[in-house]
């Protein structure tokens, strides 16, 4: 069951925290209140009436608000365009002004500002973010739900959104604010609504009596242990495994990457990190061989990758692991064992002239599936069945099963649950232990201070800067990701 | 006020799975109720028709078998070519080639006796692979839509067909536009005496457990199915999308073009206008009602030619236009689609306070 009798209670001028793992149920309990799925059970009352929320348009006309972490805006319109779609005209004529003034009254009581004539396009995602927000607070939303909205904001960007947000409940409005993330989750919030498997574990208010800890242990259901330290020693100046060298790429409507520069040595686990849209994406395409630079050079061991393939990116061990896990990583729609072989599927080992070896395929599964401890129902099961963190755990075992030596991941704990984001640093931390090279893409800072050797920062399509983890400092990074570099 | 909306299932029930095409077929055969009503005959007695004098005589039974056939090849090509979606429309086109390619090698003495045929197999399976290449050699270079060319090839190669019918090919004697008879020695052998059950339906029982083990046992249909499911995963993963779209372009044309071979060389010995009443877009049917899984497509492509047998039976009896039987197919795809929503929403009814 997704949702199992919740009781929620939201205040005006409350900042209402909703934490849970993956699959607890968060995302669904807010589809229920914005009218994308109906509940089976229950009621929701608003000023205390009872509703029955049809769809969005009508969770909206209740003072809904939803800010999803995916956008919904017309790219080439400009702010006050995507502001005006959904609302009634004048006598079917376009009303500019109106839309204006409540983009200024919004401006006066929340600080939320933006330019009316700005293409969405040109915005930062930040921006977009707010324009969000605005496009919400416009409608006359006094409820708003925001769904993991820091996960893309440097953490300068986060502070701006959550003084908007201070000043939206000083207003009475209400908020309710979906993370993962306890940090942050402890600094905004006023009250605290814990989920797993489907039901609410806890009510607490945040006070001083709240510690990560505790919150870790709710969300888990268990105790966690305290976070791992692993033996960072300077990494030696071992061999350059994987070198990228005046990479530059094209495209239409992606970023492009512009001379591109990364040394990554064997041992060690260099970071990229940066405000999602920067070129982290084309990055990881062209080490995955699925974006052929326009010019630079690619090298794995010293040797030019030439030309730039997944075969060819294949052939020279790179084990890569992308970050949309279920649209390129792993076909969802396909039993577990296909996905598995997939890479590999033309070796020996699984056929030979052309037909499978059923057999050899199955052994290989299920050697994996207790290797990893992936939590399913036999080798065939259909692959979209298995948990978040389960097929992280099957992109794992299928590069790693070959022992690669450049490992490229990108987002590599998103959406996973703390246990299983334990589990795939540990396996990080293995092979760089046996001196591997590692490129780990990340959204999630805390994540990168972890792991890494080097944070490299991307900003617009380059690196502009990459440092050594003992001179990496938040708020360092935090300037680096807006594009702000020190000439100290 | 109640309502009615689609939601996302968690998981499908496999009696749910099973069931679907049943429940499409009676959907239909419901839907159809009312035309036969309007004709105004009996429902009960049409369909009793329709369904049991396909069954009612042996020979009735052969020719429901025979002209399975055409529809069993067809159907296949059109599930191979779904399953790695590439959207082969032109089944009908590719089995005009193939029949052409046959008559134009089985009417010539250009072959020793003992191998006219199956070289007019093997150039009949060549020529649908060709029209079927055409598409997806420009859906591969020039993300030209499948569709779209495998549709419009159908008409074009109708058109060049006719243009030789009345052509080059046409008879001198009779003055009518069909294609010169090919040799006795071209013609496929009869299994069954005095009967029309040739050596095409033997052709088209093996094709399908043969298409079955091929997209079950071997690399290429493991390909096929996770182009697919999901190219670019495909892809990232380091399979060969362009190779993979082509290989199964070819084998669904080569299936198509067999469909018009068995139809040449086994029941009609020349082309003519009317070679085929739509076998090509009955496949797609067939194919969708089989869940595209090659084993499906027998039993679909049976119940086609059964339809198909007593719809003149059904006709003198009742007095019924046969194109019911044409109806029926059409409505059967739409129920089928319909159907198959199911497979992954759910209807949920919802009291709204109005």
């Amino acid at each position: 069951m997704a949702n199992d009798k919740i009781d929620l209670t939201l205040y005006p001028g409350d900042i209402l925290g909703l934490l849970g793992e993956n699959g607890a149920g968060k995302t669904t309990l807010m589809n229920v209140l914005f009218g994308v799925y109906t509940a089976d059970a229950g009621r929701i009352l608003i000023d205390g009436k009872p509703v029955d929320i049809r769809n969005s348009a009508h969770a909206l006309a209740l003072g809904v608000g939803m800010v999803h972490q995916h956008f919904h805006m017309v790219p080439c319109h400009t702010v006050l365009e995507n502001l005006m779609v959904g609302q009634k005209g004048y006598h079917g004529l376009l009303d500019r002004t109106s839309i204006n003034q409540r983009m200024d009254q919004v401006d006066d009581s929340y600080g939320l500002r933006l330019d009316p004539d700005a293409r969405v396009e040109d915005l930062t995602i930040g921006q977009q973010q707010r324009l969000e927000i605005i496009k919400a607070l416009i409608r006359g939303a006094r409820i708003l739900i925001l769904d993991e909205p820091t996960s893309t904001l440097t953490p300068q960007e986060a502070e701006g959104l959550f003084d908007a947000l201070r000043a939206m409940t000083s207003r009475q409005m209400g908020v309710i604010f979906i993370s993962h993330k306890l940090n942050e989750v402890r600094t905004i919030t006023n009250r605290l609504v814990i989920m797993r498997q489907g039901k609410v574990v806890a009510h607490r208010q945040n006070d001083t009596s709240v510690s990560r800890r505790i919150l870790a242990e709710l969300m888990c259901g268990q105790q966690i242990d305290p976070p791992e330290k692993p033996a960072i020693t300077a990494s030696k100046p071992d061999q350059v495994l994987l070198a990228l060298e005046h990479v530059a790429t094209g495209g239409a409507n992606r970023p492009h990457l512009k001379d591109i520069h990364l040394h990554v040595h064997g041992g060690e686990i260099v970071g990229i990190a940066g405000v999602s849209g920067n070129g982290q994406r084309e990055l990881a395409d062209v080490i995955a061989g699925v974006l052929v630079p326009t010019s630079g050079r690619l090298l794995v061991n010293g040797q030019p990758v030439n030309p730039i393939s997944v075969r060819e990116i294949q052939a020279r061990s790179v084990g890569r692991i992308p970050e949309d896990r279920t649209g390129i990583g792993l076909i969802t729609t396909l039993p577990l064992s296909d996905n598995m072989v997939m890479p590999r599927i033309r070796e020996k080992r699984f056929s030979r002239h052309g037909f499978l070896k059923h057999d050899a395929i199955y052994d290989f599964v299920s050697e994996q599936i207790d290797r990893y401890d992936i939590k399913a129902d036999g080798t065939t099961i259909r692959t979209g069945t298995l948990s978040g963190g389960n097929l992280q755990k099957v992109l794992l075992a299928r590069e790693l099963a070959w022992d690669p030596l450049v490992l490229l991941v990108a987002q590599p704990t998103r959406g996973l649950d703390i246990a299983a984001a334990r589990f795939v640093h540990r396996q990080f931390f293995i092979l760089r232990q046996r001196g591997r090279a590692l490129v780990v893409i990340s959204e999630d800072l805390e994540e990168l201070f972890h792991l890494c050797d080097h944070i490299a920062v991307m900003f617009e399509g380059r690196i502009i800067d990459m440092l050594p983890i003992a001179e990496a400092s938040v708020s360092r990074v935090g300037m680096l990701m807006a594009g702000i570099k020190e000439t100290t | 006020m109640i309502g009615v909306r689609l939601e996302r299932r968690d998981y499908t029930p496999v009696w749910l799975n099973l069931m679907l095409p049943f429940l499409a077929i009676l959907a239909a055969l419901i839907l159809c109720s009312g035309l036969i009503a309007m004709a105004g005959a009996n429902v009960f007695s049409a369909y009793a028709k329709l369904f049991l004098s396909a069954l009612s005589s042996r020979f009735n039974l052969v020719e429901t078998v025979v002209k399975a056939t055409p529809l069993i090849f067809t159907g296949l090509a059109v599930t191979v070519a779904f399953r790695a979606k590439f959207w082969n429309i032109g089944a009908e086109g590719q089995l005009l080639a193939g029949a052409m390619a046959a008559a134009f090698i089985g009417a010539r003495q250009i072959l020793p006796a003992w191998s006219l045929v199956p070289g007019m197999i093997i150039a009949g399976g060549m020529a649908g692979a060709f029209w079927a290449g055409i598409p997806a050699f420009l859906k591969t270079r020039f993300k030209v839509d499948d569709v779209v060319t495998t549709l419009l090839l159908n008409f074009i190669i109708f058109y060049g067909m006719m243009a030789l019918l009345d052509g080059p090919w046409k008879d001198p004697l009779s003055g009518y536009p069909d294609s010169p008879d090919i040799l006795m020695e071209a013609e496929f052998p009869i299994l069954l005496k005095a009967t029309r059950l040739h050596l095409g339906v033997l052709l088209a029982a093996l094709a399908t457990p043969l298409v079955w083990a091929l997209m079950r046992h071997t690399t290429l249909g493991f390909a096929i199915n996770a182009v697919g499911e999901n190219a670019k995963a495909a892809h990232y993963a380091g399979l060969n999308i362009t190779g993979v779209m082509m290989a199964t372009a070819l084998l669904s044309g080569a299936l198509a073009g067999l469909a018009g071979v068995g139809e040449v060389a086994g029941l009609h010995f020349q082309v003519m206008a009317g070679l085929s009443p739509g076998y090509g877009y009955t496949g797609i049917v067939i194919a969708m009602l089989a869940r595209l899984n090659p084993l499906g497509v027998i039993p679909a492509a049976l119940f086609f030619a059964m339809i198909i047998t007593g719809a003149e039976a059904m006709s003198r009896a009742t007095g019924v236009p046969v194109f019911l039987a044409d109806v029926i197919q059409g409505t059967a795809l739409v129920t089928m689609l319909i159907a198959l929503l199911f497979n992954q929403y759910r209807l949920r009814w919802t009291k709204q306070s109005a």
